[in-house]
């Protein structure tokens, strides 16, 4: 078990060296390949319609004029050990972990996304709960009768479900339930001040995220209990006379759902990255917007925050999903 | 390895007129197995209709620009007499509609929406089947390679699927296209914008085809006929792109028809943010960023391209998932 761990952990590892390592290819190797000069690369990094001295100060600062193996090391020394920048008449530290430093806002680009990390986490907490919940039991009412009424039913809104671009229903939503019918409040509130009121404003973008992904989750359910009934266990729990609930619940489900947890786990450490659409449709001010707001102002470094802490976040789900498996699956070799 | 099959004497002499001597006087017809598939495909009526609508939108978008012509519009003419100069909403309500802007027109430009929605569905269309034959062409030479030479070939070209599955795609899709804005390889404007999003879209999913076409090439390198291949001299590159592609076309072509709605959604989801297709170019997921600022007091300008979407990417969904019950009668 403990060695099994270690490997997950070094695994883990490398994946985020990897990940890392593709974040600066595409922030600053991928555009010096597709011709652009250091001073264009430079110019991106510090907004719209910079001076000179500026545009020299970031080159300098990011060593963009350096070789690209030299770039490379400051990058993850930066995140790892933080950096300093010289800023003409002042220098800045940016500390440890330096996810970047906006060199338009004068701002260090990690305090920004811990402020913001907690509505990120409540969007992507309550819409997981309510596609998990709301796909997994779409999916089992679905296999357990195929071909029936509910099964075309709720596969074609499934279907459908697939089908709907998020900031299309996001808009509807808002339109329809914050605008015409205002039942729901507009304004984000956090959890610890009035719980209530943040469960109410956050309502039509959890319902919005998670028509689309319960629809997968349906479908994913769905193929995977057919597949599972099917199985000689199954029959061999009927056989032993147990209550269809139990073989349903505890032997089918059961099996079913280990590929799903996988899918989970990978979801949520994506979402945790930044809902970028819901978040941008629904205004809230969590990681992804961050990136958004990044793309709008010209001002690279916060999307090259919000990428890092994606990666990281991925990395790390995976890594969960991997310990839980060896816990949960005995079916798991561990050697 | 397969055991030949042990006949006996008793089976060999059964002829095969004894057998359809019940059937005389009918025409004994041969089946292709593209023949069952397409008969099992006809009698799928949902998704008949799914390909009917999709082989319609292609040609809409492939005339886009004549259709224009014909109704008398234009995408990037502005109708600022059709705007109400205090809301610059469109004038008359129902978003504009008129005989001459059956759709009606944007607000604060007035620009036509039908012209638009047209000009919309080519972009939309070529980004999604570029990128998805990008995909398909890196997917399986991959997924082929890995599973016929297997052993450390393999699990290289498998933990490279794995990783690229845990990216974080959207982001950096979103990264990419911001830090190639500027322009790149000497492009500019639109075919640079077009050209950033089919690499960016197609490089990042080919893993989901890679793995399906390793895991068929598994299975198809044990058969006979790569074993007789093989046994007549043939060498790696003619057994992987003679003897095993061909059949994995029914896969590859399922799960293509399946990857163009997802690539059309992710187009208009980077359009939507601002880094996909740019104005003045009409595009899908442009208008519905647009629409953001006006969809309290004009929905109409939302529903059009949201609509759009849906259509586009529901026909094409119920068209691969009714070409893989046809062509993969397993996965029922």
């Amino acid at each position: 078990m403990i060695s099994y761990i270690i490997r997950r952990l070094i695994a883990a590892v490398i994946l985020l060296l990897v990940v890392t390592a593709v974040t600066f290819c595409i922030f600053f190797l991928l555009p010096r390949i597709a011709g652009q000069s250091a001073d264009q690369l430079a110019q991106q990094y510090i907004g719209k319609s910079p001076s000179a001295a500026d545009i020299a100060a970031v080159k300098h600062n990011l060593g963009l004029d350096e070789p690209v193996y030299i770039q490379y090391w400051h990058f993850i020394k930066g995140i790892f050990a933080g950096s300093t920048y010289d800023l003409g008449p002042t220098t800045v530290h940016c500390n440890a972990p330096c996810f970047g430093y906006s060199f338009k806002n004068h701002v260090a680009v990690w305090p920004e996304l811990t402020d913001r990390l907690p509505i990120t986490l409540s969007l992507a907490a309550g819409a997981a709960v309510i596609w998990l919940v709301s796909g997994v039991t779409v999916g089992v009412i679905s296999a357990l009768k195929p071909g029936s009424f509910f099964d075309r039913a709720f596969m074609g809104v499934a279907l459908a479900g697939v089908s709907l671009p998020i900031f299309f229903t996001g808009q509807l939503a808002l339109l329809v339930f914050t605008y015409q019918i205002p039942i729901f409040g507009r304004t984000y509130v956090p959890l610890t001040e009035n719980p209530a009121q943040w469960a109410n404003t956050l309502f039509p973008a959890w319902c919005s995220l998670a028509l689309l992904y319960s629809a997968i989750y349906a479908r994913l359910t769905r193929s995977g209990m057919l597949e599972t009934m099917n199985e000689d266990f199954i029959r061999t729990a009927r056989a032993k006379g147990l209550r269809e609930r139990t073989v349903v619940g505890r032997h089918g489900l059961r099996a079913a759902l280990t590929p799903i947890v996988t899918v989970f786990g990978m979801d949520v450490g994506l979402l945790l990255g930044g809902a970028v659409i819901t978040e941008n449709v629904f205004s809230l001010h969590g990681i992804g917007e961050y990136a958004v707001q990044g793309i709008t102002d010209n001002d690279l470094p916060k999307v090259l925050g919000v990428t890092l802490l994606a990666a990281f976040f991925v990395v790390f789900c995976n890594l969960l999903v991997d310990l839980l498996y060896a816990a949960a699956d005995p079916r798991v070799r561990l050697s | 390895m397969t055991a030949p099959i042990e006949t006996t004497g008793a089976q060999a002499e059964v002829q095969p007129e004894a057998v359809l001597a019940g059937t005389k006087g009918q025409q004994i017809e041969g089946r292709s197995l593209g023949r069952i598939a397409w008969n099992r495909f006809k009698r799928d009526k949902i998704a008949v209709a799914g390909g009917v609508v999709v082989i319609l939108l292609i040609l809409i978008a492939a005339l886009a620009r004549p259709l224009q012509h014909l109704f008398g519009l234009d995408p990037n003419t502005f109708h600022q007499d059709l705007i109400d100069p205090t809301s610059s909403l469109p004038k008359g309500g129902l978003g504009g509609m008129s005989g001459d802007h059956p759709l009606g027109v944007e607000p604060k430009f007035g620009r036509d929406i039908l012209a638009r929605i047209l000009e919309g569905s080519w972009v939309s269309l070529v980004v999604a089947f570029g990128a998805t034959v990008l995909s398909n062409v890196i997917g399986a030479i991959l997924g082929v390679v890995a599973g016929y030479y297997g052993g450390r070939v393999d699990s290289v070209i498998s933990r490279m699927m794995d990783t690229f599955l845990a990216f974080p795609l959207l982001l950096f899709a979103i990264s990419i296209s911001a830090t190639l804005q500027g322009g790149a390889f000497g492009l500019n404007g639109l075919p640079l914008h077009i050209c950033v999003l089919i690499f960016v879209i197609g490089f990042f999913n080919w893993p989901y085809l890679g793995r399906i076409v390793r895991g068929q090439t598994l299975a198809l390198r044990e058969r006979e006929f790569v074993d007789a291949a093989r046994g007549m001299g043939a060498r790696g590159p003619y057994i992987l792109f003679r003897e095993l592609m061909p059949n994995l076309v029914a896969p590859i072509i399922v799960y293509s028809t399946l990857l163009i709605p997802t690539n059309i959604i992710f187009e208009a989801s980077l359009s939507f943010l601002g880094v996909g297709i740019q104005p003045p170019q009409a595009s899908w997921g442009g208008m519905l960023n647009q629409a953001v600022d006006y969809f309290q007091v004009d929905p109409q300008y939302m529903i059009v391209p949201g609509l759009a979407i849906f259509v586009t990417v529901l026909a094409f969904n119920l068209l691969g998932d009714g070409l893989r019950d046809a062509l993969d009668p397993r996965s029922r």
